[in-house]
C-alpha cells in the first residue's frame, strides 16, 4: 500500500500494439440499461444489503465513475481499453498489477475473480493475461465485470501472481501456466494440473502448437 | 562456548526433524479415484491422521479434451456440438452463454420467440442435470431410493427435451441467433402437465430424502463454508447460495427475457452440506415456476432463428457473457480477430471454480464425511476439465 506509484509508470507501455486495444471504439452492446437497473432494484433483497441509493444511475456514467476512481489514483499507468455497459476493461503494466488489484478489491468492491485467461499474440510477441473480476458483496456491482489485463513478453512470460489479493485465481493461474506457459511469481504451485503428467510438448494454447492432422 | 551452542542447536534441529518425520509417519495417504468417484473421472489424494483429513490435493484432468483449443479450428457455428460435450446433461446451458457471446461479437438480434424457447430449453435442462446430480448424491449416501426416483423422473423431462430438440441429451439446440427448430405441436400442454407432476414429486423427495434422519445426521453442520470464505474462494451457483449469498446470474445480469420473469433467488444461511444439498431442490421448484411463466408469456408465433451468413463473422473484438447453469455461473470469454473462427475461447465453468472449495472444506473433516462433502460441491469433473 505504498504511495510510490504513478511516477515511474507508463515507460514500458505504449509500444504494444494489441488486436483488441486497437478496437476500443467498438459500438456498445445491446444490453438494456434500464431493464437491468430495475431488475436489480426489484431483487428480493432479504439480506441487509439495501444500503444502495443510486440504483437508477445512468450506467455508462456509473462505469466511467469506477474507472475514473482508478485513473485518479494510479494516473497514466492505467490504460482504458473499453468502457461498455456492464463491462470495463483496463490494462496495467505487470509491475503495478498487484497494487491496482488490491485497490480494486478494497476500494472499488470487486471481490472475486470469475475467470483468468491468457491469450497468445505471436504477431506482437506478447501474451495477454486477463482477470475477469466480479462482485458478490456490492449489489450495484453484481452485474458488472471488470476485466483487468496485463501483457508480458511471450519468450519470457513471467507475471506477478494475484493470489495474495484474490484467492479465487489459484487454479485459474495454474491452468494458465500449463496451457499458455505464463510463470506466476509467488504462486505456490506453477505445476501440472489438467494436462497429463508426462506431457512433454509446448503449452498447448500457444499458437504454434497445432492439433495433429490439422 | 559457541561451538557447544552450535552443537546444541544442531541436536535440537535433528530432534525436531525426527518428531516431524514421526508425525508424517502417522499420516496415511489415500487416493480417491480416478475411477468415477461420482460421475466423471477425477482423482484427489487425501492425507488422514486417524479419522481426520489433514491434507487434500485435487488432481483433475482425466477427462481433459482441449475444448478451448478445438474451438480455434472451427467456425462459430461448428463449435456448438463439441462445446456441449463437457456437460451433456446440461447441454442447453453450456451452449447458451456461448451463443450470447457470439451474438454480441457478430451482432445478431435474436427473435423474441426464440428467446423464450431457449430459456425453456435451458430451464428444463437445468432440472435434468440437477436430477442426475441428486441421484448420485443419493447413492453416495447409500440411499438407493433417491437414486431410482430422480433417474426415473428425469426420463420424463428428457422425453420433453427429445420432443423439443430431437435428441435425448446432446441437443445442440441453442445456437447463435436463436434455436435450431420451432417447438412441436402440443408441446405446451405436455410441458405444463409434466411440470405439474414433477412439482408434486419434489414434495415426495423432500419427505423421503431431505427429512430422512440419515441424511440430516450426515450433512447438517458438516463442512461449513462461511459466507466470507465463499466470497473469497469465488465459488458459484448452489454452493454460493447455500452460504448465504443470494447471487444468481438470471437476477444479477438478466439475459434474454429473464428480466420479464418473476422469480426469487433461493438461498440458505446454514452454509453446511445440507444447505448445499437442499438449495438445488429449491432451485428446481423455482424453475418449474419459471417454466410456467415462460410458456404463458411466449408469443404464439414468430421467427425462432435469425438469418445468418454462411460463415458469420464480426469485427475484431472480445466478449464475456455468462448464464446461470446447473452448477452456477458459466462464462465464455471469446476473442475474435475478425475471421469466422474465434481467436481464443476461454470457458469459465462453475465446477472449476467450486473445486477450490474442496481442499478448503475437506481439511479438518472426517474421512466418512468425504462423499457428502465432495458431491455437495456440485462438481462435474468432465466440465471442470473441459
Amino acid at each position: 500500500m505504498s504511495k510510490s506509484n504513478g511516477s515511474p509508470s507508463g515507460n514500458d507501455k505504449g509500444d504494444v500494439a494489441s488486436i483488441v486495444a486497437s478496437n476500443n471504439d467498438l459500438p456498445t452492446t445491446s444490453v438494456e440499461q434500464g431493464e437491468t437497473g430495475s431488475s436489480i432494484a426489484s431483487k428480493p433483497s432479504s439480506s441487509s444489503a439495501v444500503q444502495l441509493k443510486s440504483e437508477k444511475t445512468d450506467l455508462p456514467q456509473f462505469e466511467r465513475g469506477i474507472v475514473d476512481g482508478l485513473v485518479s489514483k494510479f494516473g497514466n499507468s492505467i490504460k482504458i481499453i473499453y468502457i461498455k455497459p456492464l463491462r470495463i476493461k483496463i490494462e496495467v503494466p505487470p509491475k503495478d498489477i498487484v497494487e491496482v488489484a488490491s485497490h480494486i478489491r478494497d476500494e472499488s468492491g470487486f471481490d472475486h475473480a470469475e475467470s483468468v485467461s491468457a491469450t497468445d499474440y505471436p504477431k506482437t510477441g506478447d501474451i495477454e493475461v486477463i482477470y475477469h473480476l466480479g462482485s458478490y458483496t456490492r449489489e450495484n456491482l453484481s452485474s458488472h465485470i471488470l476485466a483487468l489485463s496485463t501483457r508480458t513478453d511471450r519468450d519470457n512470460a513471467r507475471l506477478p501472481s494475484l493470489i495474495k489479493v484474490f484467492k479465487s485465481v489459484e487454479y485459474h493461474e495454474r491452468e494458465s501456466f500449463e496451457m499458455v506457459g505464463v510463470y506466476f511469481d509467488n504462486h505456490p504451485r506453477n505445476d501440472r494440473f489438467l494436462l497429463p503428467e508426462d506431457w512433454a510438448d509446448i503449452p498447448p494454447l500457444r499458437k504454434e502448437f497445432r492439433i495433429k492432422g490439422r | 562456548m559457541s561451538d557447544q551452542e552450535e552443537r546444541i542447536s544442531e541436536t535440537t534441529r535433528l530432534g525436531l526433524e525426527i518428531v516431524k518425520e514421526a508425525e508424517e509417519d502417522r499420516l496415511m495417504t489415500l487416493s480417491v479415484g480416478p475411477q468415477h468417484p461420482g460421475s466423471g473421472h477425477f482423482r484427489f489424494t487425501v492425507k488422514v491422521d486417524g479419522d481426520y483429513i489433514v491434507d487434500c490435493d485435487p488432481d483433475p484432468g482425466y477427462v481433459h479434451r482441449g475444448e478451448e483449443k478445438m474451438c480455434e479450428y472451427r467456425n462459430f457455428i461448428q463449435n456448438i456440438p463439441h462445446l456441449e460435450r463437457p456437460v451433456i446433461h446440461d447441454s442447453s446451458n453450456i451452449t447458451y452463454s456461448y451463443s450470447l457471446a457470439v451474438e454480441e461479437l457478430v451482432k445478431i438480434d435474436v427473435p423474441r420467440r426464440a428467446q423464450f424457447i431457449r430459456a425453456i430449453a435451458s430451464e428444463l435442462n437445468r432440472q435434468v442435470y440437477t436430477l442426475y446430480w441428486l441421484a448420485i448424491y443419493g447413492i453416495f449416501l447409500g440411499h438407493s431410493t433417491m437414486f431410482m426416483w430422480p433417474t426415473g423422473d428425469r426420463e420424463l423431462l428428457i422425453d420433453l427435451l427429445e420432443a423439443l430438440t430431437g435428441a435425448r441429451v446432446t441437443h445442440a439446440y441453442n445456437i447463435p441467433g436463436g434455436v435450431r427448430n420451432d417447438i412441436p405441436y402440443g408441446f405446451k400442454d405436455r410441458c405444463l402437465r409434466q411440470v405439474s407432476y414433477f412439482e408434486g414429486r419434489l414434495k415426495e423427495y423432500e419427505d423421503i430424502f431431505y427429512n430422512n434422519p440419515l441424511l440430516r445426521q450426515r450433512t447438517e453442520g458438516v463442512a461449513v463454508l462461511t459466507k466470507e470464505d465463499a466470497i473469497k474462494l469465488g465459488v458459484t451457483g448452489s454452493v454460493l447460495r447455500a452460504s448465504g449469498v443470494p447471487y444468481d446470474i438470471r437476477k444479477a445480469e438478466p439475459y434474454d427475457i429473464y428480466d420479464e420473469i418473476d422469480f426469487n433467488v433461493q438461498y440458505m444461511k446454514t452454509c453446511d452440506s445440507f444447505a448445499r444439498a437442499y438449495v438445488p431442490l429449491l432451485d428446481m421448484r423455482e424453475s418449474c415456476h419459471i417454466i410456467r411463466q415462460l410458456l404463458d408469456k411466449m408469443p404464439e408465433s414468430g421467427e425462432v432463428r435469425a438469418k445468418l451468413q454462411p460463415n458469420p463473422k464480426g469485427p475484431p473484438g472480445e466478449a464475456y457473457r455468462r448464464v446461470e447453469s446447473g452448477r452456477g455461473a458459466l462464462g465464455y470469454y471469446i476473442v475474435s480477430d475478425g475471421t469466422p473462427r474465434p481467436y481464443r475461447v476461454k470457458i469459465s465453468v462453475g465446477s472449476f471454480r467450486n473445486l477450490l472449495a474442496l481442499p478448503h472444506l475437506l481439511v479438518g473433516s472426517k474421512l466418512g464425511d468425504m462423499p457428502s462433502v465432495y458431491w455437495s460441491l456440485n462438481y462435474w469433473p468432465v466440465e471442470a476439465d473441459r
